[in-house]
């Protein structure tokens, strides 16, 4: 019963989702399109770290955020703004469904971009990854879509449409710059460096290069525990966002 | 009342900050009647339906939703609601929000059905985005009714609807109200409500001000509105016989009476000087404005 709502309304949120370009587009092209440049056009190494590897990982954690924090963040906002948030708290439906649809969303995508990253980089380029590591990076970057969602929602239950697209913006870009997604992190001065335990997508940065075995000795537990911290923080103060605004 | 209650407010009061939206409220929505909510903007319409449709929880009192708390999303299965402001998912198609909306309840409306009835069938097909304003509404009306509600909420539906529309709509009220759907209805338009309810409730600053039927509510009214230049003092005038509110403005006195010869009679014969006399009908604005000016701050 419940679990059909649930089914239906993931259903129209893909397809919502899907129908509109401006989404859709972006978020394949960008990970995928820096990642074939950096790493497909550049090939090669760093010192230690294999490039098509490692961007592999980075650019992976970089491409699942993305939706997540835009469909929750904006989606959030600018259904709240639309009205379409309280047509939805006076229906039966229940308000669990809502936040499983923009999960699943979010999951359907970040599967999408990370088969599209590693097609790219073990046709085209030169990865270097068993089976069971591309699967357990997968597992890793789907997983730690959650946190990004959650961030996404503090966002979008705090500002309106608009302001949500500009936040979400400045938000996601710098964090990637600066947890290292986009380039590895020594190429930035020290203090830079230490500053990106503050990022969360930094930590998930880390556990995917440890679990393609590019960087060593990665504490797992540490940055999942930080991450659920995180999580946790996020999903509270969205909650009091969310209450007062009712 | 004998006939059970499918939703009420019993002494519901409601505070946002310092603002008191409603006051100790009480109404009661019974089987089968059509039931306009009528009040200006800001005078506790919205909050009223928000806390029947348990977006809202009540500061004071009870809210009672088929017999339970609406603020469970299971209490509402029997419930449509349509909102004065809510646009759906632009790229989805007009039947996919119908279906989309049906998946919440136990015994839904066919799709067919609900698109037939709210005249969407031809629509059917195309996207939310592609639709006219009045179209949008339909399609917002259809996901109210396509749960097969007990009871329809409407919140203000013919604002910014052109007369041809508006009186399409009505039809389509009176066709569900012929099948037994109990439907609330808030408009500032007093035709609307005069034209589909059974009953209608005035609302004012958060109180309810009167509560009957449309003739009822007319008569609390009934009779002229006199003015005149008078070289009376404004007193005098308060002191005739069957002479209701009176008030002075730019040197015109002016008021309202179920007897208007009686006080015209008294009127004439105290004042020789009396000048500029006008007499006119009172209309159900009139009734209104009556009812919604003299509410206690």
């Amino acid at each position: 019963m419940s679990l059909r709502i649930h089914f239906w309304e993931s259903y129209y949120e893909l397809l919502k989702t899907l129908r509109q370009p401006a989404f859709v587009i972006p978020s394949l092209a960008f990970p995928v399109v820096f990642y074939a440049l950096f790493a497909i056009l550049l090939p090669g190494n760093w010192g230690g770290y294999q490039k098509a590897t490692y961007l592999l990982a980075t650019y992976g954690v970089f491409g699942v955020i993305g939706p997540a924090l835009f469909g929750f963040g904006v989606g959030l906002a600018m259904e709240q703004q639309q009205g379409l948030l309280r047509l939805k708290r006076v229906s039966p439906m229940p308000i669990s469904a809502y936040f499983f649809a923009k999960i699943v969303m979010s999951l359907v995508f970040a599967l999408i971009i990370y088969s599209l990253l590693s097609f790219v980089g073990i046709v085209f380029g030169d990865v270097d990854i068993r089976l069971a590591e591309w699967l357990h990076l997968c597992a890793v970057l789907l997983i730690g879509v959650l946190p990004f969602c959650a961030l996404g929602l503090w966002i979008g239950s705090m500002v309106g449409g608009q302001a949500a697209v500009a936040i979400v913006n400045l938000v996601y870009l710098p964090m990637a710059v600066l947890s290292g997604l986009w380039m590895p992190l020594f190429v930035f001065p020290e203090f830079m460096q230490k500053l990106a335990v503050v990022w969360p997508a930094w930590h998930l940065a880390q556990m995917s290069l440890g679990v393609v075995g590019q960087v060593q000795n990665v504490p797992m537990m540490m940055h999942t525990l930080v991450l659920l911290l995180m999580s946790a923080l996020f999903l509270v103060l969205a909650t009091l966002n969310l209450r007062r605004g009712s | 009342m004998a006939s059970q209650a499918l939703a009420a407010l019993r002494g519901v009061t409601k505070r946002y900050g310092a603002i008191t939206a409603v006051t100790r409220i009480d109404l009661e929505i019974r089987g089968g009647e059509l039931l306009s909510l009528l009040g200006v903007n800001g005078a506790g319409k919205t909050t009223a339906l928000s806390l029947l449709t348990g977006q809202l929880k009540a500061d004071e009192g009870s809210v009672e939703l088929f017999g339970g708390d609406p603020t469970l999303p299971s209490q509402r299965k029997r419930l449509g609601v349509m909102l004065q402001e809510a646009e759906l998912p632009e790229k989805l198609k007009v039947r996919e929000l119908v279906h989309q909306q049906a998946q919440y309840f136990d015994a839904p409306l066919a799709v067919d059905e609900t698109l037939a009835i709210s005249g969407l069938t031809e629509l059917a097909t195309r996207r939310f985005d592609q639709l006219s304003g009045g179209q949008k509404r339909r399609v917002q009306f259809a996901i109210a009714l396509v749960g097969n509600p007990k009871l329809l909420l409407i919140d203000e539906p013919t604002t910014g609807l052109d007369v041809g529309a508006r009186r399409q709509f009505w039809q389509v009220i009176r066709e569900l109200k012929a099948r037994g759907v109990s439907i609330v209805l808030t408009t500032h338009y007093l035709e609307e409500a005069d034209a589909l309810a059974d009953r209608i409730v005035v609302i004012g600053k958060g109180r309810v001000l009167a509560d009957g039927t449309p003739a009822a509510i007319k008569a609390r009214v009934q009779g002229r509105r006199v003015g005149a230049r008078t070289t009376l003092p404004i007193e005098s005038v308060r002191a005739f016989a069957h002479a209701g509110e009176v008030t002075l403005s730019e040197g015109r006195v002016t008021l309202r009476s179920p007897r208007v010869e009686d006080v015209l009679r008294q009127w004439l014969a105290a004042d020789p000087h009396l000048s500029d006399l006008t007499v006119e009908a009172l209309s159900l604005e009139d009734a209104f404005l009556s009812l919604t000016q003299g509410a206690a701050p």
